[in-house]
């Protein structure tokens, strides 16, 4: 799942780790493709030539559920899949463009509804056998089928219908769009090929979400990825081995990837994958908190923490604006008459000090937030955007704009009442899965109580959080953090879309509820369909200033992407999006012959 | 004597260190829940005597401390100027004992800030938190205990002054009670109240699931002694003469109880204590920013905050005087039920 993704979900920031996308790997810069042998297109990466052989491990926050890319909803099925697996066109994670990958090259046709993309010739999937223009037909007839319930099946659809392939020779295949996309290829990224020698029977059966369980033999299973499964050990590890085929070579010519094996340890939260980092245990470390970055940045034995820089998480606070039905209680209609009222939420705007988030949650490693766009975002951001310093002065005049008042208790206290004069009392809902997530909300609970009102923080078990915000929708505010998946704002078009599901203050309506929210759904079909990228950042301006200025989601903070490697580990680029450290997997090595003796 | 001395000792410190916690805001030198968002995990200040000059003063005094440049939680003294301590200032408002407006604070700074047990992740002052923190824990645990020997007296009066099947039927489910594993009882039954409370609410629910969770035992001690009670001489006496059940009870037999009730309730309060300070610590208990011993102890569910900041682990400390002062008056009591029961059986074979 990656992008536009009309429907599914932007992603859930669950844990310190967030739900993450895709662990997609990407070649380093821009490369061209380039012939190695007639057999054989190899694709050549510029960069540093490591040396061969060796084990990288690192610990996963629990176990991986499935290692079949359809079904994969978690992060840490992502994070194995993505190294397991390989794209038509992929996006570099730290250009944030896309580059050739399986597809050598693509053509667009010129109204922008004909995608015409050349296989790489000669390449093989891990278990040997050759890649053409059938399997990805098979692959896209498997994400197109209902039945198999894909969890990047939405995204196919585009223009309301779904994308058609057709093969035109073995080694090039044609996508036909119903409507222009805006974010162009960067729709194959994260629609992993299958290989169809092993999956197909399976599927006509309609067995294919039984396929690639983690108790499938080593040789039952194959990708196209820089590593393929050796052993899986319940509860401990995952063992992955070099791909002997892959289609990736250095600019020596060697084949990548350089290591022997890739391990993922399965542990019980972070602070134990920081434990067993600074033990030694594990090479690299990745997603973790500013805490335990300063915890292990303060006796670097042997490793290098890296602070790669905002990422393309974003953390807000948002009022639930939806319909009242007949089923609320009259309580939470009062309260939501409050939260309806823009003023209301601009004065919570004005009251938060995103300053002290930032330097208190995340210890001066993250970036205040004012509106959608995360800093890491390089090209989207709409600079024009204010950002008011933080003025309780400012909030106290908006608030008695919108018809409230106060009332001086004794003892210097004083509470904020609405017109009816009732005082202002109602609970933010977060998740308790990470630390930051209660501590931002007292935060904004001390700097709501000088404006007077009485909050009360609610944390709560994340599954059940998301249940009373997407389907009971009983909650006052709630705070939480998405993650998107790609620079292109077609990857949250879930997120602002009246109709989806990730509406959060006002999920799935049937129409917009209210007039700026049907201008954003104007916006952003026109984005997804204007040709050029400066029409696209001119609509995506002006669906930020609205953002802006009606507040639904008070944006908070962004915090940094921290990460930590050994000194052993060549070519260690953090990069911004996801997966952080293993986007250039294929490209890691050990220095000095250095090999984790640990299992 | 002798015991008479130790009980009378324990009981004046426990009232001591009671007396300090109830006049909380006086002793804390500022709100419990001030955030000073430019002081997070600020270490406790050092107290002076000599400034950095090497001059002595007469008064003890604080140095500021400011963060290092491009650090998050390293401090050093800003010695420029000296911040002496000065007492009876005016400050934050509270109320004493809970009712009397008071802006009055035994001790303080001016033109600063003094923390002499550090701050915490908002920069709150944890001296403060620590004595406004133990006015919860101890209410919950006083009043908990409280309703703990209520229901424990009026199931154990009844069950060993009555008897038969009703005594087997309470008993049973006493050890069903008893047997049950009390922690996780604790967190279903939490789990089961409404999500958003406030802390008053929040308050009184703990003490409620707490006071009703531990009665067992106690329940059993009364039986035992109403049962060896009830057939005391002076009790048949007194029921042949006509008395009523409930005036046997009332006059004779419940105030036989009253060594045991006050030894349990020696031992349950820092229990019940311990039990809030576990709820809270779990996140279950009074809701952040209202302080209480758990809540304070929280946060170092955290590994950055257990290897970071030593003086978070403060507030474990503080139960440590409590506890022995409840124990200590515990077994005092219990020592002057020995030596009364001796002076007693002495004047009985005395007759």
């Amino acid at each position: 799942m990656k992008k536009a993704r009309a429907k599914t979900h932007c992603c859930w920031i669950l844990s310190n780790l967030l739900l993450s996308l895709f662990a997609l790997l990407g070649p380093l810069a821009a490369a061209s493709p380039q012939q190695k042998s007639t057999r054989e297109e190899l694709l050549v990466l510029p960069g540093e030539v490591g040396r061969s052989g060796g084990r990288l491990v690192m610990s996963l926050r629990g176990e991986p559920k499935t290692l079949n890319p359809l079904i994969a909803a978690d992060a840490r099925s992502r994070e194995v899949i993505g190294v397991m697996q390989a794209d038509l066109v992929h996006i570099n994670r730290a250009t944030q463009l896309t580059e050739p990958a399986l597809a050598k090259s693509w053509k667009v046709s010129p109204n922008g509804l004909e995608y015409t993309l050349v296989l790489r010739q000669g390449i093989r999937f891990s278990d040997g056998q050759p890649l053409d223009a059938d399997d990805v037909l098979f692959t896209f007839r498997v994400y197109l089928d209902e039945k198999v319930h894909a969890t990047q099946h939405d995204f196919l659809i585009v223009g309301g219908k779904p994308i058609t392939v057709r093969k035109l020779d073995a080694y090039t295949v044609v996508f036909q769009l119903a409507k222009p996309y805006g974010a162009g290829e960067r729709l194959f990224d994260g629609f992993y090929i299958l290989p169809r020698h092993l999956l197909e029977k399976l599927y006509q059966e309609g067995k294919f979400d039984q396929a690639g369980t983690l108790a499938t033999a080593a040789n039952a299973w194959a990708g196209l990825g820089p590593f393929r499964l050796k052993e899986y050990v319940v509860g401990q590890r995952l063992v992955l081995e070099r791909n002997p085929y892959y289609w990736k070579a250095d600019a020596k010519g060697n084949r990548l990837p350089y290591l022997d094996e890739l391990v993922f340890l399965f542990v019980q939260n972070a602070d134990a994958q920081v434990l067993k980092f600074r033990s030694g245990e594990t090479d690299v470390i990745s997603q973790i908190g500013a805490e335990n970055f300063t915890v292990l940045s303060r006796q670097q034995n042997g490793y290098t923490m890296t602070d790669a820089g905002p990422g393309l998480e974003y953390y807000f606070l948002f009022f639930n604006l939806s319909e009242a039905g007949e089923k609320t209680p009259a309580e939470m209609r009062r309260r939501q008459k409050w939260f309806r009222e823009i003023k209301f939420r601009q004065a919570v705007s004005a009251a938060v000090d995103r300053d002290a988030i930032v330097r208190l949650v995340y210890q001066g490693r993250g970036a205040p937030l004012w509106g959608l766009v995360a800093p890491g975002n390089r090209r989207w951001g709409n600079e024009k955007l204010a950002h008011p310093a933080r003025s309780l002065e400012r909030a106290r005049t908006l608030l008695k704009e919108g018809g409230f008042s106060w009332n001086n208790g004794a003892n210097g206290e004083y509470t904020l009442l609405d017109a009816e004069g009732k005082p202002v009392e109602f609970s933010i809902l977060t998740s308790s899965s990470n630390a930051n997530y209660p501590k931002m909300a007292a935060l904004i609970q001390d700097d709501l109580r000088q404006l007077g009102m009485r909050v009360q923080v609610v944390p709560l078990e994340f599954r059940s959080l998301l249940d009373r915000v997407l389907q009971t929708k009983e909650f006052d505010a709630c705070l939480l953090g998405l993650v998107s998946f790609d620079a292109d704002p077609t990857a949250d078009t879930n997120v602002w879309l009246s109709s989806g599901g990730s509406h959060l203050w006002n999920p799935s309506q049937a129409h917009p509820a209210t007039e700026w929210e049907a201008e954003i759904d104007r916006l952003m079909e026109q984005q997804l369909a204007a040709p050029s990228f400066e029409q696209r950042k001119k609509l995506y301006d002006r669906l930020q200033e609205i953002l802006a200025e009606e507040q639904p989601m008070i944006f908070l903070a962004s915090p940094d992407i921290l990460v930590g490697a050994k000194n052993v580990v060549g070519n260690f680029q953090p990069a911004v999006l996801e997966p952080y450290v293993l986007w250039n997997v294929e490209q890691l090595y050990l220095k000095n012959g250095a090999e984790n003796a640990t299992r | 004597m002798i015991v008479r001395r130790t009980f009378t000792r324990w009981l004046v410190a426990l009232a001591v260190l009671h007396g300090i916690v109830v006049c909380a805001g006086f002793f804390a030198p500022y709100d419990p829940v001030e955030q000073d968002r430019k002081s997070p995990y600020l270490p406790p200040m050092r107290l002076h005597l000599a400034d950095a000059h090497g001059h002595l003063h007469a008064r003890a005094f604080v140095y500021s401390l400011k963060l290092r440049e491009g650090s998050f939680d390293q401090y050093e003294e800003d010695t420029t100027e000296p911040h002496p301590v000065k007492f009876f200032l005016r400050g934050a408002r509270y109320r004493l004992l809970g009712f009397l407006p008071c802006q009055m604070h035994l001790f303080g700074v001016e033109n600063a800030r003094i923390y002499l047990l550090g701050t915490d992740a908002y920069g709150r002052d944890q001296l403060s938190r620590l004595l406004f923190g133990g006015q919860v824990s101890l209410l919950a645990g006083l009043l908990g205990a409280g309703i703990t020997l209520l229901i424990g007296l009026s199931i154990g009066s009844v069950a060993g002054y009555f008897g038969g099947w009703r005594d087997g039927l309470l008993m049973r489910v006493a050890e069903l009670f008893l047997a049950l594993p009390w922690l996780y009882l604790l967190f279903a039954l939490r789990a089961f109240l409404p999500l958003a409370v406030g802390p008053l609410k929040a308050f009184f629910l703990i003490i409620a699931v707490i006071g009703a969770v531990g009665w067992a035992r106690p329940a059993r001690l009364v039986r035992g002694v109403v049962l060896s009670a009830k057939e005391r001489d002076f009790v048949r006496a007194a029921r042949g003469f006509g008395a009523t059940n409930g005036y046997l009870l009332r006059r004779h037999i419940l105030p036989q109880t009253s060594s045991v009730l006050l030894t349990q309730a020696a031992i349950l309060i820092p229990q019940y204590v311990l039990a809030e300070m576990t709820l809270s610590f779990l996140g279950l208990g009074v809701p952040e920013p209202v302080p209480s011993w758990g809540n304070l102890l929280s946060s170092l569910q955290q590994y950055s905050v257990l290897v970071s900041y030593w003086w978070m682990y403060l507030p474990a400390l503080i139960i440590v005087p409590f506890f022995l002062g409840y124990l200590g008056l515990a077994s005092s009591l219990q020592e002057r039920r020995e030596a009364y029961k001796i002076q007693y059986k002495g004047a009985v074979s005395g007759v």
